[in-house]
């Protein structure tokens, strides 16, 4: 399946829809990204006005969601579509639900950076923050990239980095615990790091999901909650 | 439909294969169908089908198994083959003189080419529902009686009434029905007309019922009717059905064949072929993309 697949149907109506549709979440993906990349340097430079325009944007990100939605709900009443076409609305519509999501958690690493700013900062959790942020949001970046390729390759690549954010996230939790026993002045801010984190590896579960459906649109295989070495074996099938 | 005994000499034997250029056909690489076109314990078998119009082949060494108590529905672009193919399947063929059908279809173990099959006897067998209704001008009843009295299958009056009670049950007719039996099968609207159809069908009680877009002369609630008829005979009865409005076979088949320029392309489940089909031709067929 290459890009030109959705763009050769006898109906130049149907092909506007769907060409429509993709645009869209483009879009919104755009824009969930730049809110990501926009909470992680709120919070690393602790930028309260930039922490709260990324609250902000959450609300066209909303909208987005709805629009889109609706867009996907006509073209399966109208169109009635079938095999890639139909497995392209129901990437879209999965897709836009897990980016609101990850525009949610992005306002609450925001919402997080408020607080933070509030009960002063510290170098807890920092090293962490930053390392896991940024894996995450090339994580967001590439499951969107892989969509609008439909690269599977590319998207297999994001499942393989969720497990590994998973891990660090694992570490980074037990490290903070520590901190927390250690000298119970820190909970407070502690905590705060903690839902950060939180949110940025949730941030990654939905990077995962996208391109879980990315490899669902292109192969017809549902990959979700299977080892990834069956992920693979599934992509690497004609 | 009066079948006479020119039906029952049939010319598979006198075939002279049509030569055929692989690449007269736009098909890109095809070389088999894809998919599982054969079964374990089928309940009609083709095997091998070639069906030509005097010179033209139009239909390519085909092989399918249609289960039992399966819906098999056959979908494909206008002269796929489609219709031909199941004309085949109770020698509707037979009729056209310049029609030439090579291979073989087994039902109950025995090649319906043979010479030794009655057609008469094999379309009772394999009964066939067209795609616009086709009532005799007679009453319902008789409609629905014709069947059993030329087959001799009952003998008493109370008999005939048995069975044209249970054929127009089957069908879904006998509440509109029962109260005006004697009057004619015309008067009924397009979706009745259709059921007395299949009515008339099961009436001889066939192992196998062929469907011509049974539905495509009906508006959407006689369709309706259509279809969900269609699920409740597919308990009793083998149903092979062909037609245009892919909706309709993704709603009642089990199986789903796509025929391509007189080719089998691909076989699968109907939930396989609608969500992710593996032949790219099946995949632009039902996503609109050329036909």
């Amino acid at each position: 399946m290459d890009k030109s697949h959705f763009d050769r149907h006898t109906s130049a109506q149907y092909n506007a829809e769907l060409e429509e549709a993709r645009k869209n979440l483009m879009q919104m993906g755009g824009l969930v990204e730049q809110q990501v990349e926009d909470a992680l340097k709120a919070l690393m430079e602790m930028d309260t006005a930039l922490a709260q325009r990324v609250i902000e944007t959450d609300k066209t990100v909303n909208d987005m969601e709805l629009e889109i939605d609706e867009e996907c709900t006509r073209i399966l009443a109208l169109r009635h579509p079938a095999a890639s076409d139909l497995r392209f609305v129901i990437a879209v519509t999965k897709a836009v639900n897990d980016l609101e999501r990850m525009g949610d958690e992005a306002s609450k690493v925001a919402k997080h950076t408020l607080e933070l700013a509030d009960t002063g900062s510290g170098p807890q959790g920092y090293v962490e923050l930053r390392h896991i942020g940024e894996k995450v949001r090339q994580m967001v970046s590439q499951s969107l990239d892989s969509f609008a390729r439909l690269n599977t390759d590319s998207a297999f690549d994001v499942l393989q980095q969720d497990q590994a954010v998973d891990l660090e996230y694992g570490t980074a939790i037990r490290t903070l615990v520590t901190t927390m026993m250690e000298d119970p002045r820190t909970i407070t801010r502690a905590l705060n790091v903690m839902w950060s984190l939180r949110s940025l590896e949730r941030i990654g579960d939905h990077a995962r999901n996208v391109a879980e459906s990315v490899i669902y649109l292109v192969k017809g295989k549902d990959v979700r909650h299977i080892k990834l070495d069956q992920v693979e074996a599934q992509i690497k099938k004609k | 439909m009066t079948i006479t005994n020119q039906y029952t000499e049939h010319k598979a034997d006198t075939v002279t294969v049509a030569k055929t250029e692989p690449d007269q056909f736009d098909i890109g690489d095809w070389t088999q169908t894809v998919g599982d076109p054969l079964l374990d314990d089928p309940r009609l078998s083709a095997r091998n089908v070639d069906v030509f119009y005097a010179d033209n082949q139009a239909i390519h060494n085909v092989s399918l198994d249609v289960g039992k108590n399966e819906v098999i529905a056959m979908i494909g672009p206008s002269g796929c083959g489609k219709s031909t193919f199941l004309r085949t399947l109770n020698r509707m063929n037979d009729s056209i003189d310049i029609c030439r059908v090579k291979g073989e279809i087994i039902l109950d173990g025995h090649n319906i080419y043979d010479k030794s099959m009655d057609v008469v006897e094999l379309r009772a067998k394999v009964g066939m529902v067209f795609q616009k209704p086709n009532p005799f001008p007679k009453s319902i009843y008789d409609n629905v009686a014709y069947g059993p009295r030329i087959h001799g299958l009952v003998s008493r009056r109370a008999e005939l009434d048995e069975v044209v009670e249970t054929a127009l049950r089957k069908a879904g007719l006998w509440d509109e029905a029962k109260d005006r039996l004697d009057k004619p099968a015309t008067g009924l609207s397009g979706g009745q007309q259709q059921r007395l159809c299949i009515a008339r069908t099961i009436a001889v009680s066939p192992e196998v019922i062929l469907m011509d877009e049974p539905c495509s002369a009906l508006d959407p609630i006689a369709t309706a009717r259509i279809e969900e008829l269609i699920a409740e005979l597919s308990e009793n009865y083998t149903i092979a059905i062909v037609t245009h409005s892919m909706q309709q076979a993704a709603r009642v088949s089990q199986r789903t064949a796509y025929f391509h320029l007189g080719k089998l392309i691909e076989v699968g489940d109907t939930d396989k072929i609608f969500t992710s089909p593996d032949h790219k031709l099946t995949e632009d067929y039902i996503t609109g993309r050329f036909g």
